[in-house]
């Protein structure tokens, strides 16, 4: 993990006086309200419904147990007790008060914890994969890159002021784990010819139009990391829309432009930075590089022999553990190794909730079997990644004690939604009664096995931060007459398969939309060819309409359907 | 006189701004002039006694532009909204690219909050809004003193303090 050094402390020392000094003129009425708006943005806080919510970087998803402690700290000193984990690998408080955001910032400052460009339009924190470092099918680690790039878009001056955010995203594995084609700019760390460089993508983005990235360039050379990421900002900090906020991301760009424009202008941008003077000052030199990758250096795996325990000796006594073994642990590069899923979706949480026991309990169980660390996911789960099999049976004991065991990773029931009506000042209906809804008719796991691996996502607005546009069932809350309103699409996706979801028809209300995803569950296993063919190949094997016939199935019948009135009565 | 920050300093201004659609050339002082006036007008203004600076649009393309322009003592560049970081590229390139070593002037909604990132990227004189405090901005140009990359000013990219710091 990175630690920080003299630089970073200081910068962050100084930017957490800078808030500080801002937040205390506001508070003496020498800042407008719009004025001072523009500033808390960049320091993480956005004005919600009830309270500022803080967004706290996670810088590409890696928190060490040092960094869970303080967060279970400052959720009981200056929250409720508990904090969120949202798609973007970050953490949110929902209720801190303006005046003590200051100090609390300076408590997360000591332990690398910061809220920088959070919010607003500028650069926003790095994602990257889940797995970096464990998967095995990773080419290069990406961490690395990701602190790079981290310090160059820190308080860069040049794009501190963009048209609208802008998000990395990053994988140097062949499957996206990151859905990197949903950001801005995706960064695919590859090596070609023994060589390592770049695959950079740019126009994605969720929201309004939803957009995956087109590729700009296939291969950029490891030394060029900044000088083409400073290209893209400049570009977009020229060209992007400034007259109309939603349409001021880079997707728009080039969507007016065309690809082969955008590529034309970027790259032109590319050659001149490489030509100049701060070309060169940009560069990176192979010291750099190797400088920054023994930050991330393999943690010290014991020997396979000593490591490894037949854990199915345990799942024979234990069906609770073996369940959750076959559906959260995932297999490790390293023999002897497993990675583990820690499961933020139990029943009646909202997804991605964690309470301050919870983290005090992730800090004890990583320090006692995963060296410290863990990572958040894009899905809203966390991930133990380096766990020796002798104790995934001690580990389970510690999370399902702490309610964090829950054996649904890529399940129905793992869907991935945002706050939704009950916290966000943008969102038109709510999405955590729908989840708990979605919930309760698949609490048998049983029938999430059966269904198999599928992803549901839900957003509270056209914003889309619960990914709506690329869940296998996507669900979009709008507001029609002051009444909460559910859009249903099928066959998005996120991963290397990636692809916008179609919407099916029209919205469903409150009352009917969970019983609506539940006879899609049905068609899908009715349609399906056989139990090996997922929620998502089934769907672009038959296409929507036999989906469509089932999700609308109710209305036709002029009330519930059969199952769902069964269901409801039980 | 307008006071302003120049270099450091809380100064009188002794450059005037044309106001849009004026014409003809000054006998003497220092005159802004709007881009399209200095194309429209650039012999009998460049044949006056007066200094004249050139107003650009934060649209305009400062690579293409910058050889109609480059023997000027002053180029101005605007803000419309303080969060409208488009003349913050175009003070880059003309510094770091173009190699402009002129007065860089920026205008319009300039609060101080602002100050240290247009400090950053080589402003060297900033006419603030005239509701802001003129020795808070100046003293906001040194907010923050350390920096992780480089920009239009001094400071030099955190891994190449690291490069050098590790070489010895």
């Amino acid at each position: 993990m990175y630690r920080y050094d003299e630089i970073d402390r200081e910068l962050l020392r100084q930017r957490t006086e800078q808030f500080r000094d801002q937040t205390r003129r506001f508070l003496a009425g020498e800042l407008s309200e719009e004025d001072f708006r523009q500033l808390r943005l960049r320091n993480g806080l956005y004005q919600q419904r009830h309270a500022p919510m803080l967004r706290i970087s996670v810088p590409y998803g890696l928190l060490d147990s040092a960094q869970l402690r303080r967060m279970a700290h400052v959720v009981r000193k200056y929250d409720k007790g508990y904090g969120h984990f949202t798609t973007r690998q970050n953490i949110q408080l929902n209720w801190p008060q303006l005046a003590r955001v200051p100090d609390l910032l300076a408590e997360l400052a000591e332990v690398q914890l910061h809220s920088i460009q959070a919010c607003g339009n500028d650069t926003r924190n790095i994602t990257c994969d889940y797995l970096a470092g464990a998967a095995g099918d990773e080419s290069v680690d990406p961490r690395p890159y990701c602190e790079l790039l981290r310090q160059f878009i820190a308080l860069h001056p040049e794009f501190y002021w963009l048209p609208r955010k802008f998000k990395f995203g990053f994988t140097g594995a062949t499957v996206d784990r990151a859905a990197t084609r949903t950001n801005d700019a995706a960064v695919h760390v590859l090596r070609r010819d023994g060589a390592i460089g770049y695959r950079f993508f740019v126009g994605g983005g969720l929201g309004r139009l939803p957009m995956l990235g087109q590729e700009m360039n296939g291969f950029v050379p490891e030394s060029d990391l900044l000088l083409y990421s400073c290209a893209i900002l400049r570009t977009f900090n020229r060209f992007g829309r400034r007259d109309n906020l939603h349409k001021a991301r880079i997707k728009i760009v080039l969507r007016e432009w065309g690809a082969e424009r955008f590529r034309a202008a970027l790259e032109e941008e590319y050659a001149k930075i490489a030509a100049s003077a701060e070309g060169a000052r940009l560069k990176l030199l192979p010291e750099d590089i190797e400088r920054m990758r023994a930050h991330f250096g393999a943690p010290p795996y014991r020997p396979a022999a000593e490591a490894a325990l037949d854990p199915d000796t345990h799942a024979a006594r234990d069906p609770r553990f073996a369940a959750w073994l076959k559906r959260n642990v995932r297999p490790h590069k390293i023999p002897g190794y497993r990675v583990v899923f820690v499961s933020l979706k139990a029943p009646g949480q909202a997804p991605g909730d964690c309470t301050a026991e919870q983290f005090e309990a992730l800090a004890e169980l990583c320090d006692a079997y995963s060296f410290g660390e863990l990572r958040s996911t894009y899905d809203q789960n966390l991930v133990l990644a380096d766990v020796a099999e002798r104790d995934l049976h001690a580990l389970w004991g510690g999370l399902d004690a702490a309610k964090l065991a829950t054996p649904n990773i890529g399940l129905t029931t793992d869907i991935i939604a945002c706050p939704g009506l009950d916290f966000c000042g943008l969102a038109n209906a709510g999405t955590i009664g729908v989840t708990h809804d979605i919930y309760r008719r698949f609490d048998s796991l049983e029938a999430q096995y059966e269904v198999g691996p599928i992803r549901i996502t839900m957003s509270g607005c056209m914003n889309g931060c619960g990914h709506h546009s690329v869940g296998h069932i996507g669900i979009l809350g709008v507001d029609k007459h002051g009444e909460e309103w559910y859009q249903v699409t099928l066959g998005g996706s996120a991963g290397n398969d990636a692809a916008i979801g179609e919407r099916v028809g029209r919205a469903l209300s409150r009352n009917e939309i969970a019983g609506g995803v539940e006879r899609l569950i049905r068609a899908y296993l009715e349609l399906r060819s056989d139990e090996e063919e997922t929620f998502i190949e089934c769907y672009r094997r038959v296409g929507m309409t036999p989906f469509k016939a089932r999700l609308y199935e109710a209305e036709a019948e002029g009330g519930l359907g059969e199952e769902a009135a069964r269901l409801v009565a039980a | 006189m307008t006071r302003i920050i120049a270099r450091h300093a809380i100064v009188e201004d002794d450059w005037t701004l044309a106001p849009e659609g004026a014409a003809g050339a000054p006998a003497s002082g220092k005159l802004i002039v709007p881009l399209a006036r200095w194309r429209a007008e650039r012999e009998p203004l460049l044949a006056s006694a007066a200094a004249i600076g050139v107003l650009l649009p934060n649209t305009e393309d400062v690579d293409a532009l910058y050889p109609q322009i480059a023997d000027r003592p002053l180029i101005a560049l605007q803000f419309p909204t303080f969060t409208d970081g488009r003349a913050l590229t175009q003070a880059v390139l003309l510094r770091n690219r173009l190699g402009f070593a002129g007065e860089l002037r920026a205008l319009g909604d300039i609060v101080r909050d602002l100050v240290f990132w247009l400090g950053r990227c080589g402003f060297d004189a900033i006419v603030p809004r005239p509701d802001q405090d003129l020795e808070a901005c100046r003293g906001a140009l040194g907010e923050l003193d350390v920096a992780y990359q480089p920009a239009a000013d001094a400071h030099a990219g955190a891994w190449v303090r690291r490069r050098m710091r590790a070489r010895g």
